[in-house]
């Protein structure tokens, strides 16, 4: 026999099929981002909220703006005590490829990764009860099978071709572009608080420091998660997240809106966040940055557009977002009601 | 007595006298200045040994911190290391831990575990060659790693920052590793670094030129044995990927003592830089670390199911695939860092891709057993337990591997899950799985059978009670490397503690088993596994000779290459 020849043909089998897998990810990806631009989901989210909020936005001068309490927490671990099975998977998602990616876990990898498992569990007992020398005193000699191994070659390639077709397309919808007048919250990672500069709201910069643990439960808020000034952030709209190192690195993660992003120093990333539900989400800093890693939590709070902009008229030096609509004519607000509505077609 | 200049007259003994081939030098000449394979391998796994304990004993520690919320020893830890104890502190000695605790487990346990101690052992035997190479620098090889253990723990007692010792994780990533930690202590971790990667790149070139060019007469590169294929792949992943990280951690030395800034923004320096060098040596070093362990299982479980290995060249070119897919995936470690949409795409699909050559071994170990007559002897249970656990391992994986998913699951304890089950649930079984198949080879003293599948067995209960329900701290966003946590995560780590214990328990079976092997064990014959052992190992006698195949053995053509190996007898 001629086993170089069996090895080329084999090499060449896993060379060609990488090839396509690797191609046809590509192509997909390709695709999905044009389905995705043509159908336009973010828009259909957005439409119901946008033409109210711009109307109350002109009507409203700095009304009160009150936190929200405990009861208002969505994005949270939950704990086994209160809830085994929930304390098994992720959190609740509250974003549109948050959900998409949860499903994508949930629906797609979960049960195949669950049935490799058991089903390599299930060959394992087999030749454990049937193999054994007990019953199978004398071994077979059988050392090639070429239609075995092209199976056992062809099937987990077509499994991972199953996989990468949402994939690439959830990774497509991530880097959807904000649009250009979306708001843009840049938040600074610093040794060891958060910092939250409202760029197009007149600059200033939200300190957030974690609650002390003793406080936090006596308010009723998860201890390290509840920082003393949260970030606060208007629903419903696409906000463009910048992230920023203002020494080392540190990571801007809040697993319940599937949202991570180092902040680097040196250089400014960029990522478009929908928040779908009004509410609070906390995550935590996730890059090793120095002694009080655990310490620096996230606070997000989502609020209508309406209260995100009280409560930037209540901060010093807080100015309302594209304040130059309001002083224009109403029939011009209505065209260009929202920044929003505008996100499809970027 | 033992004397040094007894040790060099060795040499010349053996040339004058051929009928007395196993005469030992002395006992420092023997242990201090070794040239022979099986000396230094046996060094190799006794330092192994001690590192693992070391690393053990401090993910001991962890374990303890992460048993409640709130922080819980790191105060008492600081103190005996000498400082005053404050919040910053205990973080940062957290931190200290948490680096120690990944660069011995890599570099100092599961390496020169797999790689210096099996790797030098059995590729000459299994060969049938008389030694390595180059037996100078093989020694060489151990004692530069003994160096660098030895300036990772001094790096423990030097200041670091806010703390004594390096805080940065075993990624030691820029800036946090540099500007961020003033200090002796990350220059003698970086050093640390350096020494045990040269150590392992002489060690990876002496084993490419000894599997190329000291085969047996008649052992085609296509008949040697699986493990020594595994180690061949293994090397040349050591070749190429230690050079990047030694010049990746020379630029952090000199960013931080000599004002360049390779990696500081300031100076036109990218911190991502350092992320992509450390990558493209760290995932292949991933490798490093599983495929001696795969060889090893492709020994174990052709030997007790009485079979040769299912699709032989399959097997080694699969190693081969993933050897080279290796180092073209590395980003997926860096997904969360700003990579673009294409690139981000590209890792995905590559990464997957790695999936289908690791499959192909699976089902070929599962093949191979499929119609055998198998024996369930301790190598052989833990084999069948790393098949299981390195697939557990391998399936979320592929979960990781789409960049769009690991957008949440990045820098949780579901990626510590994940290369745990890979690890310490894969390399580490697969290096018990060998070490009871060679042991009595090695000591010449059996193993007790029963504390070896009792050991198993409690292993295995502790380390799945550890790193399973981390899967699911990480799905609820728990992020790595953080000494406390809300209360809602504690039920988890409870469980993760308790599978700590249990699994210290089976270390302590391992220990008795270990020591009532060498003091009451019964003698180990040449081939005590029986008809399924074929390499050239099991034809010499338990310990093999201190020289052997001074007549090279001589590996028959006629045999298929699938076919085990058998020596012809020893020329008169």
């Amino acid at each position: 026999m001629n086993f170089g020849d069996i090895a080329r043909k084999r090499l060449q089998f896993l060379a060609i099929l990488a090839a396509g897998l690797t191609f046809s990810a590509a192509s997909v990806g390709a695709l999905a981002q044009e389905a995705e631009s043509v159908e336009a989901p973010v828009a259909a989210m957005v439409e119901g909220a946008a033409p109210d909020a711009a109307a109350d936005q002109a009507a409203t001068a700095a009304p009160a703006f009150e936190h929200f309490g405990p009861d208002m927490i969505k994005g949270q671990p939950i704990a086994a005590e209160d809830d085994m099975w929930a304390s098994m998977g992720f959190q609740d998602q509250y974003s549109e490829t948050g959900n998409y990616a949860l499903w994508m876990h949930d629906a797609i990898l979960m049960p195949i990764i669950t049935v490799i498992s058991l089903f390599v569990l299930g060959l394992l007992l087999w030749v454990i009860v049937r193999f054994n020398r007990r019953r199978n005193p004398v071994a077979s000699k059988t050392s090639h099978n070429t239609f075995i191994e092209v199976i056992w070659t062809v099937i987990p390639v077509i499994i991972l071709l199953v996989i990468a077709v949402p994939s690439i397309r959830l990774l497509a919808a991530q880097y959807e572009s904000p649009p250009e007048d979306a708001i843009t919250i840049k938040t600074n990672g610093y040794q060891w608080y958060w910092g939250y500069e409202y760029v197009d709201n007149g600059g200033f910069e939200v300190i957030s420091n974690m609650m002390p643990e003793a406080d936090a439960i006596a308010q009723g808020y998860p201890a390290q998660l509840e920082a003393d000034r949260r970030m606060v952030v208007p629903v419903g709209v696409p906000i463009r997240i910048q992230t920023f190192g203002a020494d080392v690195i540190h990571s801007f993660a809040v697993p319940s809106l599937w949202f991570k992003l180092d902040a680097v120093p040196g250089r400014i990333n960029e990522k478009v966040l929908i928040v779908e539900e009004e509410g609070i989400y906390y995550g935590q800093c996730m890059e090793l940055c120095g002694a009080r890693h655990a310490y620096m939590p996230i606070a997000l709070e989502a609020r209508s557009l309406e209260d995100y902009n009280a409560w930037v008229l209540s901060q010093p030096g807080g100015v309302i977002a594209h304040a130059e609509a309001e002083v224009v004519p109403a029939a011009e607000v209505a065209e260009e009601p929202l920044p929003a509505a505008e996100a499809p077609a970027v | 007595m033992a004397t040094t200049a007894e040790g060099f007259d060795a040499h010349h003994d053996d040339h004058a006298a051929h009928d007395h081939h196993d005469h030992k030098p002395g006992f420092f000449a023997r242990w201090f200045m070794s040239t022979n394979h099986k000396d230094i391998g046996t060094l190799y796994l006794i330092f192994a040994i001690f590192a693992g304990i070391i690393g053990g004993a401090i993910s001991g520690l962890m374990r303890w911190e992460l048993a409640e919320p709130g922080l819980q020893i790191m105060g008492q830890v600081v103190e005996f290391m000498g400082g005053a104890g404050t919040f910053d502190e205990q973080g940062h000695m957290w931190n200290v831990l948490i680096t120690a605790h990944g660069l011995i487990m890599v570099f100092f346990m599961v390496m020169p575990a797999m790689i210096g101690g099996f790797g030098n052992w059995f590729v000459p035997l299994m060969i049938g060659a008389p030694d390595m190479a180059f037996p100078r620098m093989n020694n060489i090889s151990f004692w530069l790693t003994v160096a660098g253990f030895i300036s990772l723990m001094f790096s423990a007692f030097v200041p670091g920052g806010i703390g004594n010792g390096a805080g940065v994780g075993w990624t030691v990533y820029a800036p946090l590793s540099t500007t961020f930690s003033q200090g002796p202590a990350v220059d003698f971790a970086i050093f640390s670094l350096h020494l045990a990667g040269a150590g392992s790149i002489l060690g990876a070139t002496n084993f490419i030129t000894t599997i190329f060019n000291m085969r047996a007469p008649g052992m085609t590169l296509h008949k040697m044995p699986l493990f020594v294929w595994s180690v061949l792949v293994t090397a040349f992943l050591l070749l190429l990927a230690l050079p990047v990280l030694a010049a990746a951690i020379t630029m952090l030395l000199t960013d931080r003592n000599f004002g360049t800034t390779f990696y500081d923004p300031a100076g036109g320096g990218d911190p991502i830089l350092y992320q992509h060098l450390f990558w493209f040596f760290g995932h292949p070093e991933v490798y490093i670390m599983i495929l001696p362990g795969f060889g090893m299982i492709s020994q174990i479980v052709a030997t007790f199911s009485r079979k040769p290995v299912f699709g032989y060249l399959g097997m080694a070119y699969a190693m081969v695939a993933i050897g080279v897919v290796g180092f073209i995936v590395w980003a997926h470690h860096m997904y969360t860092v700003g990579l673009d949409v294409n690139t981000k795409m590209y890792f995905t699909a590559a990464t997957m891709v790695i999936a289908v050559p690791t499959g192909i071994k699976i089902f070929s170990w599962i093949a191979t057993m499929w119609g055998g007559s198998i024996e369930f002897k301790s190598p052989m249970v833990w084999a069948m337990g790393f098949i299981f656990l390195f697939t557990v391992g391998g399936v979320t994986g592929v979960v990781l591997a789409n960049g769009g998913v690991d957008d949440n699951l990045h820098d949780t304890y579901y990626v510590v899950a994940h290369f745990h089950y890979v690890l310490s649930l894969g390399a580490v079984t697969s290096i018990f799985a060998g070490w009871y198949y060679w042991f009595p080879k090695m000591s010449g003293r059996m193993h007790s059978e029963f504390l070896s599948h009792l050991h198993f067995w409690v292993f295995f209960i502790g380390v799945n009670l550890i790193f399973f329900p981390m899967h699911f701290l990480g799905l609820q966003g728990m992020a790595r490397r953080y000494p406390d946590y809300t209360p809602a995560f504690t039920y988890w780590n409870e469980i993760a503690t308790i599978g700590y214990i249990v699994m210290a328990a089976s270390m302590v079976i391992f220990f008795v088993n270990m020591a009532y092997a060498l003091i009451a064990g019964k003698k180990a014959e040449a081939n005590y596994w029986g008809e399924g052992a074929t390499t050239l190992e099991w034809s010499l006698s338990s310990p093999p000779p201190f020289h052997q195949f001074e007549t090279l053995p001589v590996i028959e053509d006629h045999h298929s290459a699938d076919d085990h190996i058998s020596p012809a007898p020893a020329r008169a």
